[in-house]
């Protein structure tokens, strides 16, 4: 089940070019942010991502609470008005799926969102039953990515999934973990099934997967998302309390949200970061990410010392 | 669960502080005046603690049992499960408390509190009195508003604590039985608050092992008695 290396580096190629004729332009345009968010190509695909997506883990599960949902919905309203596009979820977060329902329903932006959930089952046999819950729990027609929750049963959905994406009713396929869980089970799905997307944790301080698996998402075609880029808040919390270098202003960062999502982005392996919040001041921060210049490789490494001596 | 050991509580919650507590506020609100019904039972059992009688050992069941089976449903199932797809487990536990205390307590009348000795019973009565009066003031002490007190016969905590306090002096091999659910509700709860980064967290557990110890000893002094 090997791949074609070529198309996917070709394409790599391409939106490396963007990228960098982005970088190249924004201290031309005086550092003003750019008009629209920065993309990446889905590798096996060719349709463009923006590099911030938006996360629901524990942010978007909110029960029944209509002030707390209806604050979840304005986030989902700032994001796709700033030209955000993939939400992702999971059956395992309470009511997410419904609030992320309730809110492409509001605001009418079902056609222009990247969904992406996941199955998350332990048997096989359920997993079908489990995915057509989470379409009627979204309100949409068809999923354009769903991934395996933390490998769970993966043996079992990826052939469902491919299924599904042969007949149409999936447009991608993905595995996810989290923390740097079965980091080697994930290298040997990526090198045996032809899977669109992996989603792993990456930050400024946990870059393991900068080794092997950013390396072979690039050589297999595969786009990355990348979930708790804040480790869940603690490393905003972390970071906060120390002034933001003079040269942030230099990739364009007016906050330490910023800071760290560009650090995430400008990995040319990665597609999108979804940094998960319900605070429309914090999704305009993690939005502006996908604005402006981004670090090159020798800036990426002031960042890693800046933030390592504290 | 692969690498299960790699997981911290904290990986394992899936709302915030503010979503579980704003579940308490609601439902607060859309059960008012069931909280004066709840807190009058209450002091029905206290009252009974006090007693002591065959009859009134029923009667307490009988108002843990209805106490434990709302708190399943109207709690557990209605609210929270809409937020821990665990809670439905947890209504299911608690379901089983209530046709245990139903059973052993009301139709066998097994739950005979006046036997033991004074200090035990004494004991009993005040962790109860706790429960009732104390537990729902502990969350507007720690800054979260009075609509989000925890009530006896309302919220899964000070129900769970007001059953330890009547099982305490509880004579029998049936109240090690009557006692399992509680005690696995106060490690749940206990790691939930935890993992939220309560201030709070550890009452729950260190209430059941004040139980336990209290209950254990008990038990081995009701043993010695009869050797002798």
């Amino acid at each position: 089940m090997q791949q074609p290396s070529d198309p996917p580096r070709r394409r790599l190629l391409q939106s490396l070019w963007v990228i960098g004729t982005g970088a190249m332009l924004g201290p031309a345009l005086g550092a003003r942010p750019q008009q629209a968010m920065l993309t990446r190509p889905i590798r096996s695909g060719g349709e463009a991502l923006p590099l911030i997506g938006l996360g629901s883990w524990i942010t978007f599960n909110v029960g029944n609470d209509r002030v707390a949902r209806a604050a979840c919905i304005e986030v989902m309203r700032h994001f796709f008005d700033a030209g955000g596009r993939l939400i992702d979820s999971s059956p395992m977060y309470g009511s997410s799926q419904h609030v992320i329902g309730d809110g492409l329903k509001q605001l009418g932006t079902a056609s222009r969102a990247f969904s992406a959930d996941k199955v998350w089952t332990s048997s096989g046999a359920r997993g079908a039953e489990q995915i057509e819950a989470s379409r009627q729990n979204w309100g949409i027609g068809r999923f354009d990515l769903l991934q395996v929750h933390n490998l769970l049963s993966w043996q079992a959905h990826l052939p469902t999934l491919f299924a599904m994406k042969s007949a149409g009713r999936l447009r991608y396929v993905g595995v996810t973990t989290s923390e740097g869980r079965r980091h080697p089970e994930i290298e040997q799905i990526m090198r045996s099934h032809p899977i669109d997307f992996v989603q792993i944790t990456y930050n400024i301080f946990d870059r393991e997967v900068e080794a092997r698996i950013l390396p072979l998402a690039i050589d297999r075609g595969i786009a990355v998302i990348v979930n708790r880029p804040f480790r869940q808040g603690a490393l905003i919390q972390a970071v906060q309390r120390h002034p933001l270098p003079p040269w942030a202003a230099d990739i364009d960062c007016a906050n330490w949200a910023q800071f760290l999502l560009k650090f995430i982005v400008a990995h040319p392996a990665v597609t999108c970061a979804i940094p998960a919040t319900s605070s429309v001041a914090h999704v305009r921060e993690n939005i502006g990410a996908a604005f402006g210049r981004l670090p090159d490789e020798a800036m990426r490494g002031r960042m890693i010392a800046y933030v390592e001596k504290f | 669960m692969s690498e299960w050991w790699t997981y911290t509580l904290s990986d394992l919650l899936m709302f915030s502080a503010q979503t579980y507590y704003r579940l308490f506020e609601l439902y607060n609100r859309e059960i008012w005046p069931a909280q004066i019904v709840a807190i009058g039972l209450g002091i029905v059992a206290l009252l009974c603690l006090r007693r002591a009688g065959a009859r009134e050992g029923r009667i307490v069941a009988a108002i843990l049992a209805a106490c434990w089976l709302w708190v399943a449903w109207a709690f557990q199932i209605e609210r929270y499960a809409t937020i821990n797809w665990a809670a439905r487990y947890f209504a299911l536990g608690f379901a089983i408390e209530a046709l245990l205390l139903i059973w052993i307590g009301v139709i066998r009348g097994q739950l005979l509190f006046w036997q033991s000795a004074k200090g035990i019973r004494v004991a009993g009565f005040y962790l109860f009195l706790f429960a009732l009066a104390v537990q729902p003031l502990i969350g507007p002490a720690i800054g979260r508003p009075w609509l989000q007190a925890e009530i006896f016969g309302i919220a899964p905590d000070p129900t769970v604590i007001a059953t330890l306090a009547i099982l305490l002096p509880v004579s029998g091999r049936m109240r090690w039985l009557l006692l399992c659910i509680p005690v696995i509700w106060c490690a749940i709860s206990g790691a939930t608050l935890w993992a939220m980064g309560s201030p709070s967290a550890l009452l729950m557990p260190l209430i059941a092992l004040l139980v336990l110890l209290l209950a254990a000893g008990h038990a081995l002094a009701c043993s010695a008695a009869r050797i002798r």
